[in-house]
């Protein structure tokens, strides 16, 4: 068969609701696509164990505390599983460790941003992780089966993370004037960022068509974005909260909240790396990596020498 | 980089007893010891099973995809395999 018919038959597959595994033949961009989305998505879980991790120590109670650490641990298994994935396609753990260390490969520019008060975690838990789930959610019916699994799986772990977010927020602004204060100054500063995960506006962004017709992505940029502000704005009025958009108001007519600009030049400058926190983040992944690499060698040379007992003990 | 990679290895969990263990994904790890560790860390933070297997994946031989049609379309046209293919009485229950 020649590549045409091959792309041809793979689309009926596609088409038919298929799931794609990683031995199929597949086209050679869906593979590099692929490799690069999961890849992606893996680092951005690593990387976003960090701005929490800061306050593990700090955290106000024992019950905090506990939440926190599940929370931040989930976090490193969901970027396993997704680098799992990912090697299915024939990339190596070292060379995606590379590209992630060396800068070559992007993460969610939302970890860019730095956690500054208690507050935070809560706005982290309950926006940056409400805006991963509703990306997710679409993502567990991608038509790459290993990805898909590795949703399903992250999607079940992940609603506690909102949950715990949010009942953070909930007490802050149940408690004092200084707390509820604090609340509201980290709604400020992360809704912006967190609507720009959804990443550039359909019309700006070249790839989306094809990530449709792939299934990889089953809704576009601005659909799941306009999700997220309607599942998000009755719960920042339970709160008593408001979001920092003097355009934000509910259009009865399209059934939906309409909501400000974006300033995508923000967007756009923190993916380049001139984010608050871009070279913090790399900086810490590297060093990680770098200290831990005595326990690989460790671990290795300890399997060796385990296997050379025994083929000793089987000689005798 | 000091690294040579660790070897991938495939985790199964039998999630109760009275059920057949299940691929759940894989893991890097040195050696089998610290392959199972690794899965009880990484597979099962919340009582997803009561046990677990490892083995590395190298030693897994997979059919090929390409040969589908001659590994599995010949089951297609034997239907005598099935219950159904047999033609019984309404009046004959439970059968």
């Amino acid at each position: 068969m020649n590549t045409q018919d091959l792309e041809k038959k793979f689309q009926d597959r596609i088409d038919a609701g298929e799931k794609i595994e990683p031995k199929d033949w597949m086209p050679e961009k869906y593979r590099k696509t692929h490799i690069r989305q999961i890849s992606q998505h893996a680092h951005s879980e690593i990387v976003g164990m960090l701005p929490e991790g800061n306050w593990i120590s700090r955290a106000p109670s024992l019950r905090r505390k506990v939440a926190l650490l599940a929370k931040v641990q989930d976090e490193g298994g969901h970027g396993l599983y997704l680098y799992s994935a990912a090697e299915t396609l024939g990339i190596s753990r070292d060379e995606l460790f590379n590209q992630l260390h060396t800068g070559k490969a992007k993460y969610s520019s939302i970890f860019n941003y730095p956690a500054l008060t208690w507050a935070d975690i809560g706005a982290i838990g309950w926006l940056v992780d409400g805006a991963a789930i509703i990306n997710q959610v679409m993502l567990t019916r991608t038509s790459f089966g290993p990805y898909a699994r590795a949703m399903v799986r992250i999607c079940k772990e992940e609603s506690f993370h909102q949950r715990q977010g949010y009942e953070i927020l909930l007490t802050l602004c149940n408690g004092t004037e200084v707390q509820k204060a604090m609340a509201q100054d980290a709604l400020n500063r992360w809704w912006w960022p967190s609507l720009m995960m959804f990443g550039p506006r359909d019309e700006e962004s070249p790839n989306t068509a094809q990530s449709v017709k792939w299934k990889i992505k089953r809704k576009t940029n601005d659909e799941l974005r306009q999700q997220f502000v309607d599942n998000t704005i009755p719960q920042a009025e339970i709160l008593g909260i408001t979001v920092p958009d003097p355009d934000l108001k509910w259009n009865e007519e399209r059934g939906h909240y309409d909501f400000g600009a974006i300033d995508w030049s923000e967007f756009w400058n923190v993916v380049k790396g001139n984010g608050p926190c871009n070279k913090e983040r790399l900086a810490a992944r590297n060093a990680a990596w770098d200290n831990g690499a005595w326990v690989r060698e460790a671990a290795l040379a300890h399997s060796e020498k385990q296997a050379k007992r025994e083929e000793l003990k089987q000689a005798i | 980089m000091a690294n040579q990679g660790l070897p991938i290895w495939e985790v199964f969990i039998r999630s109760k007893n009275g059920l057949e263990h299940r691929h759940v994904g894989s893991l890097h790890a040195a050696d089998a010891e610290m392959a199972l560790e690794n899965a009880r860390d990484v597979y099962t933070r919340r009582e997803e099973g009561v046990s677990l297997w490892v083995v590395e994946s190298k030693h897994i031989t997979a059919s090929n995809p390409e040969h589908q049609g001659e590994l599995f379309e010949p089951a297609q046209d034997k239907v005598y395999r099935h219950p159904t293919f047999y033609k019984l009485p309404d009046e004959l229950e439970h059968m």
